[in-house]
């Protein structure tokens, strides 16, 4: 039993040393980022994206896929959403039509959660600006 | 005896959970890209054009020079952000320039018609109707749309390994060896760019034939370049293929291009 303070010791800077991100960051977290809303997007189809804001803000990504697959794989290119409404599946141009400000909308939220899209390798990011 | 009937016992305990597998993870496979669930529908716009395997007939006899062909170029590079590099090797081709004996090797002459053997012939992907390139893909990034016959790409799948560039025998595949963007001259905002390391090509104008546009190339050509569904009989390009004496690149291959041309 004379290790017992050895072992004891050990398992705590061992618990200490493996915990280091946890502790060393605690209260630091960022905040949640905003997300800004251009005029368009508040205005076009009364502030309704293509689906419902929580889904958009959860499933976009999976949504994104679909249409993706679907344009490029099938050939169909129009979506219609539950309340049937038509859209153009495009990045560039339906999506970002409203959705203008590239920065404040996509960029932030993806930082934040440290995800990097590829998107914009090949997806113009500024379609209507430079118009 | 016993201990047989153990192992029998047990063998087939493990052999009936292998059978739950398959829908198991057919399950999970499925899971994502469900359209349906959230009451949802995709479908084609109502302007598409509808074709089973789109063909083009290029009147060769509508040219004289390269110059005849450079706006059909220019308009194909224009619209699809084709960027234009010095350096030869890195060079991006949708369709192009070619002399004779190089796009028809198997059929030049020994003594050629002068008019042929200077005229440039405009060349590009064949779409054919059995693609080498399509089998050649480990990732099924480019394919062959079974609903117009378009050989396409999915430049999200490819992975750039460049094996259809070696099975393509009209070398209509071009690689992305730089970052293509600073080396566009005006960028069209309506068709994305490519990125470093994926393999591009013609693609038909799927895009404009979406919207119920003609190709590009076609659009150019002021009528030297004919194209329709190669299996509607009805349709104007057979017309001219029952009309005019026409050929293909390098036929003896099997690969039934899709491109014919009226010499």
């Amino acid at each position: 039993m004379s290790e017992k303070k050895w072992i004891i010791a050990g398992v705590v800077i061992f618990v200490t040393v493996v915990a280091f991100p946890f502790w060393f960051n605690l209260g630091k977290a960022a905040p949640a980022p905003e997300l800004e809303l251009t005029e368009k997007a508040k205005e076009l189809n009364h502030g309704k994206c293509v689906m419902p804001t929580d889904y958009m803000q959860s499933e976009h990504m999976q949504l994104l896929d679909l249409w993706r697959h679907s344009v490029v794989r099938n050939a169909k290119r129009t979506f219609v959403n539950s309340s049937g409404q038509e859209f153009n599946m495009s990045l560039s141009n339906t999506c970002l039509e409203c959705h203008s400000n590239k920065a404040a909308f996509c960029d932030r939220c993806h930082d934040y959660a440290s995800v990097r899209p590829y998107c914009w390798d090949c997806h113009i990011d500024t379609p209507k600006e430079t118009e | 005896m016993e201990d047989s009937r153990r192992r029998f016992l047990k063998l087939a305990g493990v052999s009936a959970l292998g059978l739950t597998t398959r829908p198991v993870l057919n399950a999970f496979a499925s899971g994502g890209g469900d359209e349906n669930a959230h009451g949802v529908e995709v479908k084609k716009g109502q302007d598409a054009l509808k074709a089973k395997q789109w063909a083009m007939v290029i009147d060769t006899r509508e040219f004289e020079s390269a110059e005849d062909l450079e706006p059909i170029i220019e308009a194909c590079d224009k619209i699809h952000n084709i960027p234009k590099f010095e350096n030869k090797n890195h060079e991006i081709k949708w369709i192009w320039e070619e002399h004779f004996h190089n796009a028809f090797p198997n059929q030049t002459q020994r003594f050629l018609d002068e008019r042929i053997e200077h005229l440039p012939f405009l060349v590009m992907c064949n779409h054919c109707e059995n693609p080498p390139c399509c089998r050649a893909c480990p990732t099924q990034a480019t394919f062959k749309r079974k609903s117009d016959g378009i050989v396409l790409m999915d430049f999200h799948r490819c992975i750039g390994c460049r094996f259809c560039m070696a099975a393509c025998p009209y070398g209509s595949r071009s690689f992305n060896f730089r970052d293509p963007r600073p080396f566009i001259e005006e960028v069209s905002k309506s068709f994305p760019t490519r990125m470093k390391g994926v393999v591009e090509k013609c693609n038909f104008c799927a895009e404009r034939l979406a919207v119920g546009e003609m190709p590009a190339c076609v659009e150019a050509s002021n009528g030297a370049i004919a194209f329709g569904d190669l299996h509607d009989p009805e349709s104007e390009i057979r017309e001219l293929l029952r009309t005019h004496y026409t050929i293909r690149r390098k036929q003896n291959l099997g690969t039934e291009p899709s491109v014919y041309y009226i010499v």
